[in-house]
């Protein structure tokens, strides 16, 4: 699913992000990635969706050449992965519904499947009910739920999620892990940014450890390794 | 692109100039005042252009035969200048026609003048093309019997020389013009790009293609220039309605006309038009290009 090869990463201002990292995640894994502020997991996740570029190194996500990608074809890419952030990232001025509907409006789904997915998948993250509500009515969870469920409204392979429950209290942030599991469960490959310890230590995946730009560990179902 | 997509970016372009009602209104202004000045540019110098092709056809080649050719010289003289490649016409007048039409012109006094005449006899010689006038005068003054050849020399080419320095710096003062219009414009669009930065964002994110999120922007800008064209188009034609109504009395049966109402002014506002509308995508397309860079 997702392949890296001796990656390198080096910003223009001359910070070294990635040091030539070695990684393979299979299909349908969960996988935390865990590390110091600055130790590289930001750039590691954004050259999953090719927001940034490895400098030199070989990498593949579904079956795509990031290395070798045109510009041109990013949107594709991105098509094929759902991306969940810490602050949410919902349009304000439009309502539950139209903000899960908008990822498959602006890549031209038909109108009558549009329907048909927003509402299964406002389903599965609890919030049919309140379809008709604007962010700013809503708890944090439940913005990071609509999130969550535009990031997947498209059936993706993969979702990257960079600190989804940095911004929630401890509650609210289990039942987004609960949902994250259950996306898991229908083979949806998860890749979590996390300084969560408690969820790590407790939720038991895959944990990967980047510092300095390298993995420095790499266990199943390891624990979350650093002090709180 | 499917109807739906393009209906789709009608709306948001729509909204959009709504959103940002003093910024449309300033930049449609400016391509208003950008336009109308150009309508007006191109009004008069397609008209000196028109009077000066007329003045131009209106040369003759007025030559003067010799006192010493009898009128089987002058009738060999006659066939050479017809036979003459590049000569249209050749009328002949004598000299009492000329006095005549003299006495016309300047009153009776001159028919003084009929006891001992002055003039000479005249051969009116007009080129095919007017540009040929000066090659065809200077071919006929070696022949023989010809006492001299007077055409509008020099008078044309002053002409000329005018129309074009008019011409380049009403350009250049455009040219100013259309780029302030244009960097308005730009600076419009801009402005609701960074309105609607997060939504571009997760335009992108979610996989939409480059030009999906351009297309509304474009659009935006040609709204903005259609909308500054209006005003420009119902004045230029206004204006040339009613100089073309006043003129054209007082011109009639004169060599000077100015250019018809119809169908120079659709022409003229098509004109203006099109221009609206390449100011408005080309500012857009300005601000995009440094905003949107994937």
């Amino acid at each position: 699913m997702i392949e890296m090869k001796k990656v390198y990463k080096k910003y223009p201002n001359g910070i070294v992000a990635l040091n030539g990292l070695d990684v393979e995640i299979k299909q349908g894994e969960f996988v935390y990635i865990v590390g110091p502020s600055g130790a590289g997991k930001s750039t590691f996740i954004k050259m999953m969706y090719r927001e940034e570029r490895p400098t030199s190194g070989q990498m593949v996500v579904d079956g795509i050449n990031l290395a070798t990608l045109k510009n041109k074809k990013v949107p594709l890419l991105r098509r094929s992965i759902g991306v969940v952030f810490q602050d949410f990232k919902l349009l304000p001025r439009l309502n539950v519904y139209e903000n899960v509907a908008f990822a498959l409006e602006v890549i031209e789904q038909k109108p009558a499947a549009i329907r048909e997915q927003v509402e299964n998948v406002l389903d599965l993250v609890g919030l049919k009910h309140k379809a008709r509500m604007f962010p700013t009515e809503l708890s944090g969870g439940e913005q990071q739920r609509v999130s969550i469920a535009r990031s997947i409204v498209n059936t993706p392979k993969v979702v990257i999620a960079d600190e989804p429950t940095g911004n929630l209290d401890p509650e609210t942030a289990w039942d987004i892990m609960h949902l994250f599991e259950q996306i898991n469960a229908k083979g949806t490959t998860i890749l979590m940014a996390t300084h969560n310890r408690e969820i790590v230590n407790t939720m038991r995946h895959r944990v990967i450890a980047i510092e300095g730009g390298l993995i420095v560990r790499d266990v199943a179902g390891g624990d979350y390794g650093y002090e709180g | 692109m499917k109807a739906r997509t393009l209906w789709r970016h009608f709306r948001e372009s729509l909204k959009s100039l709504g959103r940002n009602g003093w910024m449309t209104f300033a930049s449609a202004s400016a391509v208003t005042v950008t336009l109308l000045l150009v309508g007006v540019f191109v009004l008069i110098m397609m008209n000196l252009n028109k009077v000066a092709d007329d003045l131009e056809n209106d040369v003759e080649i007025k030559v003067f035969v010799s006192l010493v050719a009898d009128e089987n010289q002058i009738v060999e003289l006659e066939n050479d200048i017809g036979n003459m490649p590049g000569v249209d016409t050749v009328d002949f007048s004598t000299k009492e026609d000329e006095l005549t039409s003299l006495v016309m012109d300047f009153g009776d006094e001159l028919s003084l003048f009929e006891q001992s005449n002055p003039l000479f006899d005249v051969f009116y010689v007009k080129a095919s093309e007017p540009q040929q006038t000066e090659v065809v005068a200077s071919e006929i003054i070696q022949l023989e019997n010809i006492e001299d050849v007077k055409y509008g020399e020099g008078k044309i080419e002053k002409l000329f020389n005018v129309l074009n320095t008019g011409r380049n710096v009403g350009l250049v003062l455009i040219l100013a013009l259309l780029f302030t219009a244009m960097f308005l414009i730009s600076n419009t669009i801009r402005i609701t790009i960074v309105a609607r930065r997060r939504e571009i964002e997760i335009m992108k994110l979610v996989g939409a293609t480059n030009w999906f999120v351009r297309i509304p922007f474009i659009l935006e800008g040609m709204w903005l220039g259609i909308l500054g064209s209006i005003v420009p188009i119902a004045l230029v034609a206004t204006l040339y309605y009613n100089v073309t109504n006043f003129a054209e009395p007082r011109l009639s049966g004169e060599m000077i006309q100015l250019l018809e109402f119809s169908p120079f002014i659709y022409q003229v506002s098509a004109l203006i038009l099109v221009m609206g509308v390449f100011i408005g995508i080309w500012g857009s397309f300005m601000s995009i290009r440094k905003f949107l860079r994937v």
